[in-house]
């Protein structure tokens, strides 16, 4: 029963990694790239760790360790990135011109 | 079904791949590389269920540490040049 648990949750973690990839490739900008490559990878992580502490649960100390630290490091990594693109003005599909971000900045200027 | 597994993430893997050969700009390849550092961590979690090795998940820590640092490099070179 735990073996069967174990691999349903590996496979449903394969399965949002299959989707961040389409995802990745099917995108039309950048920003929905990211949020392609920042939330389903993740969840999908965690996912599989989940099924690793079910088929070997005397790892499970390490094994929350490493989904701590990816649930820590992940988000924060592709906020990085996409708040340097921002910067730099990277040309995204923008139809109703709403850019908060650059109100904020000019604000406090 | 360890084999299995491992060729499906591979699967996955290799789509990535696509997006970093391909990608316009440094940004997509710096996402794709982040995506992919984060893949190879979970095909070592993999491996180390297969081989019946916990050893490898020490090292799945050490890489994510070292990946979450490149892309953070990664970013402040995109925003302000070296």
């Amino acid at each position: 029963m735990m073996s069967f648990f174990g691999f349903f949750f590996i496979f449903l973690g394969l399965i949002a990694f299959t989707i961040s990839a389409i995802g990745l490739l099917r995108m039309p900008d950048l920003y929905s790239r990211i949020h392609a490559g920042a939330k389903s990878p993740t969840m999908a992580t965690i996912l599989l760790i989940l099924g690793a502490i079910f088929l070997e649960p005397s790892w499970a100390p390490k094994l929350i360790l490493l989904a701590a630290f990816i649930l820590a490091t992940n988000p924060l990594s592709s906020s990085v990135i996409a708040r340097a693109s921002h910067k730099i003005d990277t040309p995204y599909i923008n139809t109703n011109n709403i850019d908060e971000l650059k109100d904020l900045q000019e604000g406090k200027k | 079904m360890y084999e299995f597994a491992s060729v499906f993430l591979l699967l996955a893997m290799s789509l990535t791949m696509i997006r970093f050969l391909k990608g316009p700009t440094l940004n997509d390849r710096v996402v794709a590389f982040d995506v992919l550092g984060i893949m190879a961590l979970s095909l070592l979690v993999l491996l180390a269920l297969y081989f019946q090795r916990s050893l490898y998940l020490d090292i799945a820590l050490v890489l994510g540490a070292i990946g979450f640092l490149g892309t953070t490099i990664f970013g402040r070179y995109i925003e302000k040049g070296i």
